[in-house]
């Protein structure tokens, strides 16, 4: 009740001014059989004073990055945020406005996602992209779906290199839209699975760099896709971008990812954001919102929602997707973060996290029955190392020691049993890495 | 408006590539602590980057004025009056904002140990239970990002309930008044769409609905109370029409704000629900989202939900159990949008049970008392009392001049975000008017007066309407030309920057 406004008089002279006593009789079309007729049983009323104590006393319960060192990864990173982002990005005419569909008083918003869109064709080496997705994962599928209806086919390749959670989501979208995943088999390679497939797919997918951290030359797989009139999809993390060259700029069409580490919090997983660009061809063909320059009768620069003839609110059952809300503030995070760190500030993150991550590697590579999982490519910021024992016990062992550890990859895909996914941030101190290297070193 | 606002001088909405001088830095990072890396050497010249990033080079100062004035260029629920139908812009808590933030919530790794979390797990434990209390559910995910999302988990899982049954159905049957979602997610999905006409109650036609259903049909989707603010009061043989047909029904939570504590859901016959977190449950909408569209279904559709599910041990302990050989697969990474839940979970505990239905009571007492104090100069089609918002036909308006999208741009002239217009489809000249449960009396007055001053200009000075809005950053935009030369984002083309094509 606390956000009602109105007094007992209020509500009888509302009443009265509709010539009715109570506001039950307002409920009237229910039938009967279906009323409730009892209170919900749910938990509450608190004040605000009372919620604030339970919240902060629940919350407490959680150990968190605040005191943990995390090395956890996997698509989210434990990433520096600059104050000034979240002053920004909350500030109530942002976080408070609806999709911007009335744009004399939306500018704000569309201002900012053009300048998303901006920032992100530019990162991926593309033409274009559309205002944000859901996550890297549902915009994984988004691609997939893409794919599918440009070149009317229904098989999707995937690499087993593509994280985990986006080709469950893919595989979810593209089975219910009648076609199918197909990924390597644990003993084979992408290139492998190409040649021998009997008709060529809708579109090939990988991750850039991948699960096990190899950055690799793209342009050989774009060349074979475009022969076959394939589409060339990569799912890219977006910090990494930085210092590789863009799939955009290896012949790739269509190039996604999950936005998170670009000034969003961990959340235990969301809120975050995906992105989703694309080469010029397809920008009619893309899903969910884009932001256009136009002008006003007086000539004067504005911008507007365009290319709606795509969307579900005009298109309904032939739109090219659903997706209605996106993750609009979760892009102006980004957007805001990528303005305070500029081309150099981006760069100095993914050095500072690499060279970080070479550092400890290196050590931990030193320590009897640890090596890299893929050592024939470079990696960055993220690798998978294997490790002599269960990565279950290791990680025990860690946590007792104050530290969370890499992923246990195995949960992931049996392909990789043994594997410790390990992610290096530039918030992480040497003394942090020389400790994780001690701890690893008084394991067993 | 503040006085100086950097916008206010601007011939056109700025950009922050405009503020951008080579050289400067908004964010410095610490000297690195470990040896310097060639990643040149580390990546050769076939991988290393040689494109220009493109971002702008700006100084903090010049972010946050940027940024600063870009916000005063918009309008949220903070702003002031937002009556945007089938939106529920209502008052979005301040508290919920700082429940979300603090550290325990937000800096938590989804891959953490489930026994470093869990106090987290408890909340999303106890969430699922409160959504599935307040839908009439047995079971339910919070995995999916947003109401559509929502809708598309609903639809596989009744398509996989059907098809564990032995059979395969093709159709999906939805009301012409329905959002556009709705067919949207139906063609995602692979159905054929099958449209039910609206009766002259503004309800679905039950003859029509009995005459589409057959053996091919999958179920029905609707919103309850209607997109036209009315209940389907023939709900119960509604339902059992579809269900005769072995069919399913989704109900799309986007309306729930109108019903909540006095009916349900699944009391009304549905089995598959969405709810729409950023509406119903006062989550903030973020200039479009995020939104979270948790998905609550009868106990036979249980098996099919996406993983993981959290699993409470006997022990207590609660851990996430992904060994579900049924389930339609997962729908978004991880957990879906944790932060957003705790917001809502926030919100409900702020009201408890006699709360919740209070909201439900206000908001239809806003709604009849707005419609009320309207009905002189704007008719609604349908001649019945509504739930939680109702829908204007203009038509009259139109006749001597002015079109609901010229009322609705005059709107702004007097402070208030317009109405959505032109929706449902069903209704000419639509104007759907929202106000939810947190607005006052007279704010609702304002508001009407505002309308019946634009219904004499009409008349008296018909250029207002047709030049208006006069007093925002930018007039009317041609939004025909955004379309056809689609210029959709900025390059530097030296001089003055100016956006151009892609």
């Amino acid at each position: 009740m606390r956000y009602i406004p109105h007094t007992a008089d209020d509500r009888a002279a509302m009443l009265a001014a509709i010539g009715l006593s109570d506001t039950l009789s307002l409920f009237g079309d229910i039938p009967a059989a279906a009323r409730l007729g009892r209170p919900l049983r749910v938990p509450g009323p608190l004040t605000e004073m009372e919620l604030q104590a339970t919240m902060r006393r629940d919350a407490a319960q959680n150990r968190s990055v605040e005191d943990l060192v995390c090395f956890l990864g996997g698509q989210f990173y434990d990433r520096f945020i600059p104050a000034a982002v979240g002053a920004l990005a909350g500030r109530g005419e942002f976080a408070t406005s609806y999709t911007p569909y009335q744009p004399e008083l939306s500018q704000g918003t569309l201002a900012a996602i053009y300048e998303f869109q901006s920032m992100m064709a530019g990162l991926t080496g593309l033409a274009a992209a559309q205002a944000s997705m859901y996550d890297g994962a549902s915009a994984v599928a988004e691609a997939a779906l893409l794919a599918m209806d440009t070149t009317q086919r229904l098989t999707v390749v995937m690499d087993r290199g593509v994280f985990p959670e986006s080709r469950q989501v893919a595989a979810t979208y593209v089975t219910a839209r009648g076609g199918r995943v197909v990924v390597p088999a644990p003993d084979q390679s992408l290139e492998e699975l190409l040649a021998s497939l009997a008709e060529p797919p809708a579109a090939v997918v990988v991750q850039q760099p991948d699960v096990l951290g190899r950055v690799r030359d793209l342009r050989p797989l774009a060349a074979w896709a475009h022969e076959r009139g394939a589409l060339a999809m990569a799912a890219a993390d977006p910090v990494a971008l930085a210092l590789i060259e863009p799939p955009g700029r290896m012949g790739f069409d269509v190039v996604v990812g999950e936005g998170q580490p670009l000034g969003n919090g961990l959340q235990y997983g969301g809120p975050t954001f995906g992105f989703f660009c694309v080469q010029d061809a397809l920008v009619r063909r893309l899903p969910g919102r884009v932001v256009g320059a136009t002008q006003d009768g007086a000539h004067k620069r504005g911008y507007v929602l365009t290319l709606q003839a795509r969307e579900q609110h005009i298109r309904r059952e032939r739109a090219t997707s659903n997706i209605c809300s996106n993750h609009s503030l979760n892009a102006l995070q980004a957007t805001i973060y990528l303005a305070l760190l500029g081309p150099e500030g981006l760069r100095e993150v993914a050095r500072l996290s690499t060279a970080k991550a070479h550092y400890v590697v290196d050590r931990l590579t030193a320590l009897p029955g640890f090596a890299r999982m893929a050592p024939d490519a470079p990696y960055l910021f993220e690798v998978a190392l294997t490790v002599p024992g269960s990565v279950a016990d290791l990680n025990r062992h860690l946590l007792d020691r104050g530290i969370l550890g890499g992923w246990d990859m195995g949960r992931w895909d049996r392909a990789w049993a043994g594997g410790w996914q390990l992610a290096v941030t530039e918030q992480r101190t040497r003394a942090e890495l020389d400790q994780l290297v001690e701890a690893v070193a008084s394991w067993r | 408006m503040a006085v100086g606002a950097d916008w206010q001088q601007a011939d056109r909405t700025p950009l922050i590539y405009d503020r951008s001088h080579p050289g400067r830095r908004g964010v410095r990072l610490p000297a690195p602590d470990v040896p310097a890396l060639d990643e040149a050497a580390l990546l050769g010249p076939a991988l290393a980057r040689t494109a220009p990033l493109g971002l702008p080079e700006v100084a903090e100062n010049d972010v946050v004025r940027h940024y600063t004035a870009l916000s005063q260029m918009n309008y949220g629920v903070d702003t002031g009056f937002y009556p945007l139908g089938s939106c529920t812009m209502k008052y979005n808590p301040k508290v919920n904002e700082w429940v979300a933030a603090l550290p325990g919530f937000q800096r938590v790794h989804p891959l953490q140990p489930e026994d470093t979390v869990p106090g987290l797990l408890e909340f999303l434990a106890s969430m699922e239970s409160i959504l599935g209390e307040i839908s009439g559910m047995d079971a339910v995910t919070l995995q999916p990002a947003a109401g559509a999302q929502g809708e598309f988990t609903g639809v596989l899982l009744m398509r996989a309930l059907i098809r564990a049954r032995g059979e395969e159905r093709h159709t999906l049957i939805i009301p012409d008044s329905a959002h556009g979602t709705n067919p949207a997610t139906a063609a995602m999905a692979g159905y054929r769409v099958a449209v039910v006409p609206s009766n002259v109650r503004g309800g679905v036609d039950l003859a029509a609905l009995r005459g589409l259903v057959n053996g091919d049909t999958a179920g029905l989707m609707l919103t309850n109370p209607n997109t036209l603010g009315l209940f389907e009061d023939e709900i119960l043989e509604i339902a059992d029409v579809v269900h005769s047909a072995g069919g399913l029904l989704y109900y799309d939570g986007a309306n729930a704000n109108a019903i909540l504590g006095e009916v349900r859901p699944g009391d009304m016959g549905f089995d598959v629900v969405h709810l729409n977190l950023h509406k119903t449950f006062s989550t903030p909408h973020g200039g479009g989202g995020p939104g979270s569209g948790p998905v609550g279904v009868k106990a036979v559709l249980e098996p099919f939900l996406p993983g993981p599910r959290l699993h409470r041990a006997p022990s207590g302990a609660l851990s996430w159990d992904d060994d579900r050989p049924q389930s339609i697969g997962k729908v978004r990474s991880y957990y879906g949008n944790v932060g957003i839940v705790l917001r809502a979970l926030a919100y409900i505990l702020s009201h408890g049970p006699d709360g919740l239905r209070e909201v439900a009571h206000t908001a239809v007492l806003n709604a009849n008392y707005l419609r009320a104090r309207l009905a002189e100069r704007y008719p609604t089609r349908y001649d019945r009392s509504v739930m939680h918002e109702f829908v204007l036909t203009l038509a009259g308006q139109k006749e001597r001049g002015a079109s609901a999208l010229d009322v609705a741009k005059r709107l702004i002239d007097y402070g208030v975000y317009p109405p959505t217009v032109y929706f449902p489809l069903v209704v000419k000249e639509a104007l759907m008017v929202e106000p939810t449960e947190t607005e006052s009396k007279e704010t609702l007055d304002r508001f009407a007066d505002a309308l019946a001053a634009i219904d004499q200009e009409i008349d008296a000075t018909p250029d207002a309407l047709k030049t208006a809005p006069h007093h925002t950053p930018v007039g009317r935009l041609d939004e025909a030309e955004a379309a056809r030369r689609p210029n959709i984002r900025w390059s530097a083309g030296g001089g003055r920057p100016e956006p151009t094509g892609p």
